[in-house]
Order: structure tokens, then C-alpha cells, then sequence
């Protein structure tokens, strides 16, 4: 008998309130479906998801850590990409 | 704990550390989280594997002192609450297993060392249910002593084991509750129900201490893991906080602890009590608890009489991949 090993899935669920599919864990499961039926099982027993996305783990593409400063050290120094950067006078009023 | 006597490096002083090492061990005592693809001591992702794979093992052996009692039940809506418990439980070894392939481990080969009694689980799932009121006993007290280890771990290093542990703890209160219900429920009920109440927790009180694991309060291998930040107390202290916690619900149900050398120390701030029976835990250890034999070979046949069924699901989903495959050449 072969022993071959259920391929591994990274499974995503949206919650209640419309916001986006979040990352909650791995499972393994021979196919899609299967890897929904478990991903219900094991991720939704007290109404945590509205609906359930899963994806072969080997097709995610990462970051690697190594990259990590040249990646994200460049927005450090953009603050005026945040609407605090801007000092508005009170006077305008909301804005 | 639910990882007793995990064999860690004995502790690394500074000097002695290679500068990779050195910024690794900065990044933990900074509070950063260590993800899978990150550099780390090798001793590091040894330990966890370990660690986090005994863990595993005893989320799912632990299924079955309790499933013993699915069936036997006293309502539909105890067993439909036992049943969700158990449930749990699985999936519990599910996080844990998935967080230890993230260092290079493959499930298959986990269960492999686990049915070969290469790797352990917690001594505790080596005691039996013998009747209803052990099923309260078991969630009241194993599960509190589990949720005693585990809350700390949430803060643990590595990324994958403390997101498993922050599910694991949402789920535990439940477990301790539901069997403190059934606790209550037998402490108020005739005088035969609290006598099994009463003979409960006398039979499972030591084995929970036991848990936490014997003193390593001088241990090299603890001081390791816990500069490393995958073990944030020591047994003592651990096990300490559970009697300090478990005490007073033990008074409320009428049931005594049975401890005679259980006492409240007004300057320590904690009871004083008995250790357990040690030489009784390094038997169970070593395979000769009263259920060692019966637990493994539960677990063994499980995966035997289901390797049919997941043979079947592969053999179907290559099918339908093929199938795919072919109308995709069909169509072109
Ligand atoms: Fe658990
Ligand atoms: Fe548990
Ligand atoms: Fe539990």
C-alpha cells in the first residue's frame, strides 16, 4: 500500500461581518473539496465564517525574510503618506 | 505538562554564541515572533519539534479516556456537549501538528514516531474513565491544568505555536466548565453521585500534579527553553498556581482534596501540599501507566483500520484530476 501523505492546504475564512478572508491555519486533505469539508470541521465549529476559500500550500509564493528591508524599510520614511502628516487648521473644520 | 520532559540543549551563554545566534536570541528577548522561514539554532527547531509534537500527541490520545464515554453518555445533551468537547480536542492536534510541519516535519512521520513510541504523550491519558463522574473530573481538572500551561505559551516565540495556542486557549474554557457542570451536578446529587465525585478527584488529583512534570527548577534544559521563550514557567511555579486555583473549587463542590499535608501558607500566599507519587510518574513514562498498552494500540489500530479510507480519497481525487485533465485536451 503506498503512503502517500494527504497534500497540505492553508485555509481562509470570512467571518460575520463582511470583512476579508482572513488566514486561520493549514489542514491536509486529498482535494479542494475535501480540504473545505475538513476546513469547516476544524475552523468553523462556533460560527466563526461565512464562507471558506483554500489553497494548495506548495502554490503560495512568499517573501523571504531576507528581503525584508529592502521590501518594506522604504515606507518608513513616507510619513506623509498618513493624513496626520498635514497639519490642518482647526478653523476648516472637519476634514 | 502536556509536554513533559521534552530533552531541550542545555543553556548557551553569551559568549559562547555565534553572532547568528547572538541576534536570534536578541530578536526573542525583544518579544519579536520567530516565523518558520527565519533563521534559527538548530537546537531551537529540535526542541519545538519535539515540543510541540508530544503536544499534539496528547491533544488526540487525550480523545480517548473521554470518548470512552460518548456512548455512555447520561443525556443526549451531555453526550452532545462530550462529543463537541472531543471534537475540539482533535482539532487541537490538528494546530499543533500543522505548527510543527512548519519547522520540517511531516505529520505522517510525527504519528509514525508516535505509534512507534519513539515520541510521548502526557502521562495523564494513561489513567482510566472509570465512570461518569471521571468524565467531570477529567475536564475539570486535566483540562485546568492544561489551560494553566497553555495560557502562558500564547506568548511563546515562535509564530506558528502561538497562534495554535491563542485558538487552543479560546476553546479550553469550555472544556474545564462543562466539566465542572458535571462536577456540581454530582456533588449535589444523592450521597452514592458525590461519593463518585469524592472518588474521582481522589484518583485524579496526583495524576493532574503530575502533569505539570517533575521540579526543574535547576534543570539546564528548562533554562534553555525558557530563554528561548518556549517554556515561559517552571513546573513549580505552574503547578503551584493550579492547586492555588483548584483548591477552592474543590471546597465549594464539598469534595476534599486528598491531601492531608494540604494546607493555606499565609506567607508564601499559596497552599502547601504533597508532591506526587514521582517514582509512579517515571513508570508511566515508560510505558507501564494502567492504560500505556490500551491507549497506543488504540491509536495504532485507528490509523491502521483508516488507511483503506484514505487511500480511497487519493485514489479518487487523482481520478478527478485526470478527468479534469482530459476534458481540459477534450476541449482544446
Ligand atoms: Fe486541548
Ligand atoms: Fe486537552
Ligand atoms: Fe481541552
Amino acid at each position: 500500500m503506498s503512503k502517500k501523505e494527504w497534500p497540505l492546504w492553508e485555509v481562509f475564512i470570512r467571518g460575520q461581518h463582511g470583512l476579508n478572508h482572513r488566514h486561520v491555519g493549514s489542514l491536509h486533505a486529498p482535494d479542494a473539496e475535501m480540504a473545505i469539508n475538513h476546513a469547516r470541521d476544524v475552523y468553523t465549529r462556533r460560527r466563526e465564517g461565512v464562507s471558506i476559500w483554500v489553497v494548495p500550500s506548495k502554490d503560495i509564493t512568499a517573501s523571504s525574510p531576507s528581503e525584508k528591508g529592502p521590501l518594506f524599510d522604504p515606507a518608513e520614511s513616507k510619513t506623509y503618506r498618513h493624513p496626520t502628516f498635514f497639519d490642518i487648521p482647526d478653523e476648516v473644520g472637519k476634514m | 505538562m502536556y509536554a513533559q520532559l521534552v530533552k531541550s540543549e542545555g543553556l548557551k551563554s553569551r559568549e559562547d554564541m555565534s553572532p547568528e545566534e547572538r541576534d536570534f536570541q536578541d530578536r526573542v528577548d525583544n518579544g519579536e515572533k520567530i516565523e518558520p522561514k527565519d533563521w534559527m539554532p538548530e537546537g531551537y527547531r529540535k526542541t519545538l519539534i519535539r515540543q510541540i509534537g508530544q503536544h499534539a500527541h496528547s491533544e488526540i490520545v487525550g480523545q480517548l479516556p473521554e470518548g470512552n464515554w460518548i456512548t455512555r453518555a447520561p443525556t443526549l445533551e451531555r453526550k452532545a456537549i462530550l462529543l463537541a468537547k472531543v471534537q475540539d480536542e482533535a482539532g487541537h492536534g490538528l494546530y499543533l501538528y500543522s505548527a510543527a510541519e512548519t519547522l520540517g516535519v511531516s505529520r505522517d512521520e510525527l504519528l509514525e514516531k508516535l505509534h512507534s513510541g519513539k515520541m510521548k504523550y502526557s502521562s495523564i491519558f494513561n489513567y482510566p474513565t472509570l465512570n461518569w463522574a471521571d468524565i467531570g473530573a477529567v475536564g475539570w481538572l486535566v483540562d485546568g491544568a492544561a489551560i494553566m500551561n497553555q495560557v502562558p505559551l500564547q506568548r511563546t516565540s515562535f509564530g506558528p505555536y502561538s497562534r495554535a495556542m491563542i485558538r487552543i486557549c479560546k476553546e479550553e474554557s469550555f472544556h474545564q466548565r462543562q466539566g465542572y457542570a458535571i462536577m456540581m451536578k454530582m456533588a449535589a446529587g444523592t450521597p452514592e453521585q458525590k461519593d463518585m465525585a469524592q472518588d474521582a478527584l481522589n484518583r485524579f488529583w496526583f495524576p493532574s500534579l503530575m502533569m505539570f512534570g517533575p521540579s526543574d527548577k535547576d534543570s539546564v534544559h528548562s533554562a534553555q527553553s525558557m530563554a528561548w521563550k518556549i517554556k515561559m514557567n517552571t513546573n513549580d511555579e505552574l503547578r503551584q498556581k493550579f492547586v492555588n486555583e483548584t483548591v477552592p473549587q474543590a471546597d465549594y463542590l464539598g469534595l476534599k482534596v486528598p491531601d492531608d499535608k494540604l494546607a493555606w501558607n499565609e506567607d508564601k500566599q499559596g497552599y502547601d501540599f504533597s508532591e506526587p507519587d514521582w517514582s509512579e510518574f517515571f513508570e508511566v513514562i515508560k510505558g507501564n501507566g494502567p492504560c500505556n498498552r490500551e491507549r497506543l494500540n488504540a491509536r495504532v489500530k485507528a490509523w491502521d483500520d483508516g488507511a483503506w479510507f484514505r487511500e480511497g480519497l487519493n485514489a479518487y481525487a487523482d481520478k478527478a484530476a485526470d478527468r479534469r485533465k482530459a476534458a481540459a485536451v477534450a476541449a482544446e
